[in-house]
Formats: structure tokens, sequence, C-alpha cells
């Protein structure tokens, strides 16, 4: 008969043998023990990069949360990973965008991306907004150290730590997929929505 | 190899194994994530799969790939051989019949297997089929779409506060009118285990058929089919330490020669003229084209293991580490545990605090920790609860104490991030 479980296989193997490869390896395992401190530390520091006090202020006291009854476009936006909601309101007048609100419910990352993407949209036009959403987009999704251009991404330089977390992406680009449907004129997005 | 007779069911070892041995049967478990000790608290997503799976698989494409049911080959007939002991080898493990086994792609094939068949026969406009509100979508959404093609109702059990269903009433969903009540047996969220075999009982004394999801149920506690009754009952292998993309459906005996054929093509019929076709008998007549070889090959082998463990110490040393996890929750500030029923499996859904799951999530991701965040596929149970979404951690066998004290370390350091 094929032998189904291993452990019954260890234990009635014999243990001297087992005894000397402990021995030898007990250097390899204080490396390993440094290796993993060190290993621990930067894992503190990414969560650190990923919130930022920028990010954490936008969560506890969003911006421009709420409705906007002279809304002339809206989208509801979803992330059907986590269920994620987000509704956008917006005015459009003499081809910029006047106001914008958004509600909803999300996560920290959601939700400051959220609230820094009303702050920064105001007077610009659709096209600029939707070509902010693709820089938006590459930041986040970026491979590579590379610094981030501070000058074009201004305030939204602050989800760089975003890329470092692949599962958080769709977090933070929600609100622009809203958005971005918003100005098309449909009613509903998805973060599964490709974005070029 | 010879195709076997019938294969008696397993006994039960009498001792449990020693727990930190069987551990190293899971190659997968000594991953290391961000330079510390993985901690998989995932299993009800999927659990990993011990090394005599994996050899099964392996040993399959090296010793005995071919196609089956139509070689006249050595090669294909061995093959043919093992994917026919490995449906006898899961047809003793819930006490059921090979020709009552239907193999899938997982549950949730199953599920749409069940419906595609048993409603093109049996379903009529005006009919009811019940489900609850606990279910996984897998157990909802075929259901809604078949009920819309056949202009069929769809009713709903609904759950209580502490996470049970409420089946007080339960006289008045099994009207001369449902055809088909489906529930969850342990559901992949609350963790509870419903009284299945009472509300089976109920609505076969009114002739109602019965459909189990059993994707949570059947890696955790012994389950025997006749003693459950039902008609259908659905699981999934990967969850079971299994391959992924292979599945289960049985249908009891006195369903199976009446349902319609599900996918049809090679592999099922009897006879095809360019005018009409006629089928082979059950199972194979649901199993079009080439099915998953390796995949009811290494099921076959997770049974195995699993009954070489003994599924009752299984579930014993899962309600020991449920025990344990609780107890330590019951100290992070904020947590709030969704689903406190009385008969529970291994799985903790909760909130921490305003904190929301995904936030929790990537601080446990840092720790090694793995738990899902989310809605876990049961939108309606959360729109119930009035959360949308919470952290799970769901335990097996091979997990330990420690790592729940690593759970619970990573929650700390999001509490104390946050506030």
């Amino acid at each position: 008969m094929y032998v189904k479980a291993l452990f019954y296989r260890e234990s009635t193997a014999k243990l001297p043998k087992k005894r000397t490869t402990e021995r030898k390896t007990s250097s390899n395992r204080l490396c390993k023990k440094v290796l993993q401190h060190n290993n621990a530390m930067a894992a503190m520091d990414k969560l650190q990069q990923l919130y930022q006090q920028v990010i954490l202020d936008h969560n506890k006291n969003p911006r421009n949360f709420g409705k906007l009854e002279s809304a002339t476009f809206s989208a509801d936006g979803v992330n059907p990973l986590c269920g994620d909601q987000i509704h956008v309101d917006l005015t459009i007048e003499s081809g910029v965008i006047s106001d914008i609100k958004f509600s909803g419910a999300g996560c920290a990352i959601s939700k400051s991306s959220a609230s820094i993407m009303t702050t920064m949209l105001k007077g610009k036009t659709p096209e600029e907004a939707e070509h902010l959403f693709e820089e938006f987009h590459e930041l986040v999704t970026h491979d590579g150290d590379e610094p981030v251009d501070e000058e074009v991404m201004g305030k939204l330089a602050v989800f760089s730590g975003v890329r470092e977390f692949p599962s958080r992406v769709k977090c933070a680009s929600l609100a622009w997929h809203t958005l971005r449907a918003a100005l098309r004129g449909q009613r509903e997005a998805s973060t599964e929505d490709k974005v070029n | 190899m010879i195709v076997k007779t019938e294969i008696p069911r397993q006994p039960e070892p009498i001792h449990a194994p020693d727990w930190s041995a069987v551990r190293r049967d899971f190659p997968a478990l000594a991953v290391e994530v961000y330079g510390k000790p993985l901690a998989y608290l995932d299993n009800a997503a999927t659990a990993h799969k011990p090394q005599s799976v994996i050899d099964a698989i392996v040993r399959h494409y090296t010793e005995s790939n071919a196609n089956i049911h139509r070689g006249s080959h050595y090669l294909s007939q061995k093959a043919t051989d093992e994917y026919e002991n490995a449906r006898k080898t899961v047809a003793q493990f819930i006490g059921a019949s090979d020709r009552e086994i239907i193999f899938t792609r997982g549950a949730t094939e199953s599920v749409n297997l069940a419906a595609a068949t048993f409603g093109r026969r049996f379903l009529d406009t005006g009919d009811e089929i019940v489900v609850s509100e606990m279910e996984h979508h897998s157990n909802i959404v075929p259901w809604q779409m078949l009920c819309k093609e056949k202009g069929a109702k769809l009713r709903i059990i609904p759950v209580s506060d502490s996470g049970e269903l409420i089946t007080d009433n339960l006289e008045a969903f099994l009207g001369n009118r449902t055809k088909l009540v489906a529930l969850t047996h342990v559901s992949n969220s609350l963790g509870t285990i419903n009284p299945v075999r009472e509300i089976v009982a109920a609505a076969r004394e009114r002739g109602i058929a019965t459909l189990l999801d059993g994707a949570q149920a059947v890696p955790h506690l012994p389950v025997n089919i006749r003693e459950l009754g039902c008609d259908f009952y659905a699981f999934s292998g990967h969850k079971l330490y299994a391959p992924s993309g292979i599945g289960v459906l049985f249908v009891s005996k006195r369903l199976i020669d009446e349902l319609p054929p599900y996918q049809t093509g090679g592999g099922m019929i009897r006879r095809v003229t360019l005018e009409r076709s006629t089928f082979d008998d059950a199972p194979g007549r649901f199993e079009a084209g080439t099915p998953n070889i390796e995949g009811a090959i290494g099921l076959a082998a997770a049974i195995e293991y699993v009954q070489f463990i003994g599924i009752s110490h299984i579930a014993a040393r899962e309600q020991e580490l449920l025990g344990y996890a609780n107890k330590k929750l019951a100290d992070v500030p904020g947590l709030k545990i969704y689903g406190e029923a009385t008969e529970k499996a291994s799985v903790i859904s909760f909130t921490l605090g305003d904190i929301h799951p995904h936030d929790v999530g990537s601080f446990l991701d840092r720790e090694g920790v793995a738990a899902r965040a989310g809605h876990h596929c049961n939108q309606p149970l959360w729109s119930r609860f009035g959360v949308p979404a919470t952290t799970r951690a769901s335990m097996a066998f091979y997990n330990t104490e420690s790592e729940i004290d690593a759970l619970v370390e990573g929650l700390q350091a999001a509490v104390s991030f946050f506030s």
C-alpha cells in the first residue's frame, strides 16, 4: 500500500539521524533569526509608508463628504472583491468641474483616496481629471523604486506606498473609477474596469 | 490495478496523531512571509495539500497518464481504474454508493448542475425554492437565475442575531408549491453548523427534495449521507486538502435517473446519430468531456489522508483551536464576533472597532497571518447584520495555538496604530 501520511513515517523513523541535522544547522538558525528580525522591521516600515499621516487624516475627517443636490453627473462604484461601495456626485460648469462630493463606506485607503481626489479636481476639465486618474494608476501599480514626481502628483504622492500592497490597489482606485464613470455618463463603475 | 468492488467505510483510528508531526506533511505551511513564519488562517477559502496528495498527482502523471473510458490500451485502463476507484473512495467517505457520485469542478458547479437538471425536469411556474439568508453566493445565484427563467419564487429562511437559522415556522416554508430546499450544512462566514438533519426530514415528509452545500462541512466533521437523508450534497475538493478544480455532487438513487443530462458531448452518450442521441447511465451521463482525472485521484488521496488521521480527531482538534481563539480574541479591544451558534465549526468572522477589514487584513498580512477580509461571498448575510465586510480567520487541524497568537498580535498592532 502507498504510504498515505508522512507523519506515520516520521514517527517510526530513527531519532539519532535527526539530532545530527539539528546541530549542523544551529548557526544557520541564528542567521535566519537576525534576517527574520530585519524583515519584520521592514514590514512595519512598509505599513508606515502605506498609512501616511495625510491618509489617516483624510480617513478620519474626509473632505467633501456627502451628497451634492445639484449634481449634473453621478455614479456608483463597487469593488466586487470586498463589497465596498462609493457614490460620486459632481457638477460641470463652463467645461470644468465646479463641485464634487463623495459618499459611501470603505477602508482607510479607499476613503482617503476619494477624499483627496475631491480636493484636487475643482477647476479641472474632465480630460484633465481622466489624465490624472491614469497618472495615479501608474503611481500605485508601478514596479520599481523610482522616486515619485511630486510636482505632477501633488497630494496624490502619499499613495506611493500602495504599490507595495498589490491587494490594496483596487481600494485606492475605486473613487477614481467611479469619477470616470460619472464623467462618461455611466451610472455604475467597478474596480474591475480597464484603466487604459 | 483492478477496479475495486465497493470499498467499505474506513474505520476511525483510535488515537489522535501527534499534531506537530501532522503539520510537517504540508510543505506549504513552511513558507515564510515577509521574513515571518506563515500563519495560514484562511482554510475556509482553501486548504493546503499534504505531501501524499501532491505525490499522488505526480505519480498519476509519471505512471498512469492516459484518457479514461475509451482506450483499449494498458495505460488507459489503468487511468480509468484509478478514476473509478477514486469515485468509490469518495462514496465510502460520505456513506453513499459510487453510482450516486458525480465529479464536478467544485461545489459551485455541483449546485449549478443540480439547478440546471432538477430545475429543467421538475420546476414549473409558481413553484417555490427555499434557501437561507446565510447561503454562499453559489447557493443563491443559481437558484435566482432558475426562478427567473421558470417564473418560480425564491423564499428565504432568515438568520437570527446569533447567526442561526430561524426555523420556528419552518412549515410555512414547506408548502405544496415548494419543490426544493437548498441549505448550507456549515456556514462559511459564521461557522454555524445547521440542524440540517431535522430540516431535511421535515422536507422529505412533505415530498420536497433537498440539497445541502457541504463545502465547509466535509473537511471538518463526519458526514454520512444516509443519516442526513438529503437528495443532493455538494462539496469541493480544494477545501478538503485536495487539488482545486475537482468537486463532488452526490445525487440520491431515487433522483439520479430522473434527471436529464447537464453538459453534453463525448463521454456521456450511448449512441449518437445525426438525428438524435441516447445517453449513458448515471453518473457518467453527467460527466461530459475528459474529466479532471488528476483531480479525482488527488481527491481520493486527500480523503485517504483525512481518514488516516480520523475525521473525528480532526473535528476535536479544530474545536480545541476554536476555543483557544475565542478566548484570546476576547481580549482584543473593540473586537466583535459574528456567529455565536452553539454548534459551530472553526471559522470566526469579526469586526475590529471602526477599522475596516481591509486595513486589518494588511496588518495581519505583514505579521505573516493569512486571513480573509471582505464579504466572503455572503453579501445578503452581511447586509442582514448591517456590516459591509468582516475579517475572517478559519482554522484547520494543522494550525497551532502560536498561529492564533500571531493573529492576536497583528490585531493589536492594528488597534494601536489606528487609535
